[in-house]
């Protein structure tokens, strides 16, 4: 009697089903030529430049403004607002010579001013400058920006409308390098008055880079759009870039295998023999500017004792590490200044692990030898408890390294925060035996990499190193205007911290990319830097 | 009813009052700060950084502040999206997840509710059989699965929709995101449809309306479906609350700027403003269902009444 039923049943689970499906695929396809669809690793979380921090912003930010000089598409140091510069003997003063035709994208004139402006507003406390402390070279700068000084006393000038004196306190040879940091980009003085916080939306935002901006939404897309008025727009060949936020490596290649995206900035790890496979040439990695190291808290017993951060170290086999664990997506590291750098002693006089060479066996001879020396063994095991930030990256390589001190004796126990709560521990209650850290190159030069390691940097001396007289090199080389002579210093300064392994280098970080074929000018560089005015798009 | 409805939502304000309390502190407790990152900050930015953003008054104060703000319609601004404030987030994502969301209930109703009732109507046959073992499937398989698959195959191997991504106004990039969504509800209202059903079909309402000669359509359609959507009616308040307020699978994966991510990425980098603003959104959205459920059984259930 019910037989009609299921029929009638079926037929509206399957029309109900139907409908919904066909009303849905029957719309348009939206139309997608001359966009670059770029995938990044995330969303900005500002786009006033005076209050980024990540890699996204700066990429971002490199299309939308243009500071005095910029990265050209190999990373390397080339003219920006800037058409030339000259230094003082003494390497503290730089003068800045502004190109004519330089213009905001509402038409002002970029102007010496601006730069002065924007300066002095990064230093200026109340801004909340997260990076300011990048530009401290600058003379004042550091006073400044803890309110002991007004910004006027800045050493930065504008003798004319196109020309910009910019006065350091010491010497810093990669100033130039540092001025290509995003923190360095100028920003539209009028619209920050006319709109104060707002000036960054997008009905506001007055930029003078190849770009300006369209639209921004979050966990969507960033619009930007060429800016006829920039003075190389004839140059510049794509006209329109969304830029993409993935939260999910997978997800950018998955869009990117379906030809919705034209570059992802980075490729899911565990994929990347069958990447390889599939996307051929379209995938690139290159040497990145970066070093993954685990922090010794040798201020703490009985860590304090070199001979056992040594043993940790030998014991270490890093190419399993790099291999296996980041499968070939990171190099194996035995120095904590990253190859590849600016401003340092030729590569084959880089300061290296004395034992960057040594078969694993006679390394786990000697970290035997030197562990039985300080007390423990077999029969006294030495504990360490492992602190890391929650990712499966890290914890493989947790719990690999553990595997590796195991017939040292050493028991070794995990503790896992998420990022904050793991950095908030490292900077404030400094509570962990062994924590992993991890340090990106904000400018290409060796500076950038031993400071950590000084004795008064409190936030980042994550291995608590005391050691006078790697303070001492490092302060002569802030002192020293010969490179080469400079150089030396610093690498002695390295062959200490080596010697003394207040923090064991593991890696060397590498890139990863997804490049389109369609997509031309993309040069892999040491910085991961591609701005898009010199990529083009095939149909 | 609408008395009740009234007294219900003014019933609702001290949970919701409760609700935001306890997560106000929960995330002060969490150790590390909005300014944690992996680049620690110089302390004098941090406490520069504190100042702008108020987190330097004591915790009381800071409290007192956030009701305040809060009591006028301001969620404050967010530490994660800094050119943003918490209401410009939430006013910007909470229609694409309610779209998402009242699509996939639509099409899990409809499914679920058809595949049901053939089950119940032709109970221990192999249609019976297959409805329940998909329905298994459905329930069991994670959509952080189902997701990428669907994404795969239809976008990256067929090339018939979208991978992922969001076009206001634009239906193709929906309709993977809202099958992901919808088919663990399908599962659960083809169950729970198929339950209620059997046992409707059986009580003595039916057989009475059976015994009057009422056509098969009407004794099925009207009186054995309208008892059985009793449970359903009960599932789908709470769980429309959730599909509503986004998924961050979902959006994660398919890249849809819905509200359900903001949640979780607010709580990882100790957002505390976005946290508390989705907090509050969906603790509005649960007490609302949860009055919508009851209502609906007064239209239902004719043996229930608010008066």
């Amino acid at each position: 009697m019910l037989a009609r039923f299921p029929r009638h049943a079926t037929a509206l689970a399957a029309v109900a089903f139907a409908v919904t499906i066909f009303t849905v695929v029957a719309a348009t396809a939206p139309a997608r030529a001359a966009t670059y669809v770029r995938g990044e690793q995330g969303d900005p979380e500002t786009l006033d430049p005076h209050k980024t921090s990540t890699v996204v912003e700066a990429a971002i930010l490199r299309d939308l403004l243009e500071g005095l000089v910029i990265n050209d598409a190999k990373a390397g140091i080339a003219p920006g607002v800037a058409k030339e510069w000259t230094l003082s003997d003494d390497g503290l003063t730089y003068t800045f010579t502004l190109r004519d035709d330089a213009k905001w994208s509402n038409g002002d004139p970029v102007t010496a001013d601006d730069f002065v402006y924007s300066l002095r507003r990064i230093m200026t406390p109340e801004t909340g400058a997260k990076y300011a402390n990048i530009l401290y070279p600058i003379r004042n700068a550091e006073a400044v920006n803890t309110g002991k000084l007004p910004p006027e006393e800045l050493g930065v000038a504008a003798p004319d409308p196109s020309t910009v004196v910019i006065t350091l306190g010491t010497p810093a040879p990669y100033f130039l390098e540092l001025l290509t940091h995003q923190t360095g980009l100028p920003v539209h003085r009028g619209s920050i008055e006319a709109h104060g916080a707002a000036f960054v939306q997008p009905e506001n935002m007055v930029t003078n880079g190849p770009y300006h901006l369209v639209s921004f939404a979050p966990n969507d897309k960033l619009v930007m759009e060429k800016s006829e008025t920039f003075h190389d727009a004839d140059e510049v060949a794509i006209d329109r870039v969304e830029y993409i936020p993935f939260e999910e490596r997978a997800t950018c290649l998955r869009r990117f295998e379906a030809g919705e995206v034209h570059s992802c900035a980075e490729v899911p790890r565990e994929q990347i023999a069958s990447i390889r496979e599939r996307l051929g040439d379209e995938f690139h990695i290159a040497p990145y500017l970066g070093t993954y190291y685990y922090a010794i808290n040798s201020a703490r017993a009985p860590f304090d004792d070199p001979r056992i951060r040594r043993a940790l170290s030998l014991a270490i086999d890093r190419e399993f590490l790099a291999a296996e664990i980041f499968s070939g997506s990171m190099l194996a590291g035995y120095s904590l200044v990253p190859p590849g750098i600016a401003n340092y002693v030729p590569e084959d006089e880089a300061p290296v692990l004395d034992y960057a060479d040594t078969p694993m066996l006679d390394r786990e001879d000697e970290a035997l030898r030197l562990l039985e020396d300080a007390g423990y063994g077999p029969d006294k095991p030495l504990d360490i408890e492992i602190s890391y930030n929650s990712s499966e990256d890290h914890r493989n390589a947790a719990t690999a390294i553990a595997e590796m001190w195991r017939p040292l004796g050493i028991n070794v126990t995990f503790n896992v925060r998420d990022l904050p709560a793991h950095y908030a521990n490292l900077r404030d209650a400094k509570d962990y035996d062994v924590a992993r850290a991890g340090w990106i190159g904000d400018y290409s030069d060796p500076q950038n990499f031993l400071f950590l390691n000084l004795s008064d940097n409190d936030g980042f001396n994550y291995g608590r190193y005391d050691n006078p007289e790697y303070d001492r090199l490092m302060a002569e080389a802030g002192e020293e205007t010969d490179l080469a002579a400079r150089a030396e210093l610093l690498a002695d300064a390295e062959r200490l911290f080596l010697r003394d392994m207040p923090q064991i280098p593991l890696l060397h970080y590498s890139s990863t990319a997804l490049v389109s074929s369609k997509l031309s000018g993309w040069e892999d560089n040491v910085r991961h830097v591609h701005p898009t005015r010199y990529l083009s798009l095939a149909d | 009813m609408l008395g009740y409805a009234l007294r219900r939502l003014a019933g609702a304000v001290p949970t919701i009052f409760v609700v935001i309390t306890a997560a106000f502190f929960l995330m002060r407790i969490a150790p590390g700060g909005p300014f944690d990152q992996e680049r620690t900050l110089e302390g004098q930015v941090m406490e520069n950084l504190n100042a702008a953003f108020g987190l330097s008054d004591p915790l009381w104060r800071q409290y007192l502040t956030y009701l305040g703000n809060l009591l006028q319609g301001d969620m404050g601004p967010s530490f994660i999206y800094r050119d943003f404030t918490v209401g410009t987030l939430l006013k910007a994502g909470l229609p694409v997840s309610v779209t998402l969301g009242s699509l996939a209930l639509l099409l899990a109703f409809l499914v679920g509710g058809a595949l049901g009732v053939v089950a119940a109507l032709r109970q221990n046959s192999a249609v019976d059989h297959l409805v329940v073992t998909v329905a298994t499937f459905g329930i069991t398989v994670p959509n952080f699965v189902v997701a990428p698959v669907l994404s795969l195959v239809f976008g990256v191997w067929l090339d018939v929709l979208p991978a992922g991504g969001w076009q206001t106004g634009h239906l193709a990039p929906m309709v993977l995101p809202v099958v992901t969504l919808a088919l663990p509800q399908v599962a659960v209202v083809a169950r729970l449809i198929r339950g209620a059903m059997l046992e409707a079909l059986t009580s003595d309402h039916v057989r009475t309306a059976r015994a009057y000669g009422l056509p098969a359509r009407l004794v099925v359609g009207v009186h054995a479906l309208r008892a059985a959507l009793l449970p359903v009616v009960s599932y789908l308040g709470p769980a429309a609350a959730a599909l509503l307020t986004g998924s961050v699978v979902v959006e994660s994966i398919f890249g849809i700027p819905g509200i359900g991510r903001y949640f979780v990425q607010g709580a990882l980098n100790r957002d505390y403003t976005l946290v508390m603003g989705t907090v509050v959104v969906v603790a509005v959205f649960i007490v609302v269902f949860n009055l919508v459920v009851d209502l609906l059984y007064a239209v239902i259930d004719p043996r229930v009444r608010y008066d």
